[in-house]
């Protein structure tokens, strides 16, 4: 059985969301499985009305979004979800939304872009993560 | 002499930053038959080590590294 990197990505913001996608392809490329638990702000950047926006970025990081969003811009870097997209094309990536967020916003899986396979639960989220050699909390 | 290794499929990946080179090179390899080779160009710095570290652990074979000016070219035979 393959390796596996598992990620609970909580946080919505683009600077948040490259690792996403970057960390996923890398452990693609090395011959893992990835399992991804999208929750709150990071499942809302998977909405199907969040497609398009431009970049958002951590007020943290505020003094430097603009820079870093015109030189993402003019050096054609593909977005996260771009990115995760390619890695899941060649690898196992699994990714799930989470119920409780979506009960709470009252979403269903329709509002997700297909890039999420399914719903799931802390708990299924867990199982699926126990056995992973990496897990993330981004 | 590496005059004679032919190319199946050449990946011109310059200009695009980690992780595109390696999942550039990923999908051309799975694309293309046991023995064929796959040239990679790479403006990517990270490329230089993650490249042959990749072939290695994919149980390929890196032919030749040659530098240019501004990219790395690759050249990878598909073996499995």
């Amino acid at each position: 059985m393959a390796d596996k990197l598992a990620m609970v990505v909580f946080s919505g913001t683009t600077d948040r969301l490259f690792p996403v996608g970057i960390l996923a392809s890398g452990a693609v490329a090395m011959g893992m499985d990835v399992e991804i638990f999208l929750t709150f702000w990071g499942l809302q950047a998977f909405s199907k009305q969040a497609q398009g926006a431009p970049p958002r970025f951590s007020v943290d990081y505020a003094d430097m979004a603009g820079m870093f969003a015109q030189v993402l811009k003019q050096k054609n870097v593909p977005s996260p979800i771009e990115t995760l997209a390619k890695a899941k094309e060649l690898g196992n990536v699994r990714v799930y939304a989470c119920t409780m967020t979506m009960d709470l916003l009252g979403q269903t899986k329709e509002d997700f872009i297909g890039l999420v396979d399914a719903t799931a639960g802390v708990g299924e989220f867990m199982e699926k993560a126990r056995d992973a050699k990496m897990t993330l909390f981004i | 002499m590496m005059e004679e290794v032919q190319v199946a499929k050449a990946v011109d990946a310059r200009g695009s930053f980690c992780p595109g080179p390696l999942m550039a090179l990923l999908g051309a390899v799975r694309q293309q038959s046991v023995g064929d080779v796959i040239a990679l160009y790479s403006s990517d710095t990270g490329s230089r080590t993650e490249i042959p570290l990749w072939v290695q652990k994919a149980k390929h074979e890196l032919i030749a590294v040659r530098h240019h000016e501004g990219y790395d070219e690759f050249l990878v035979r598909k073996m499995r």
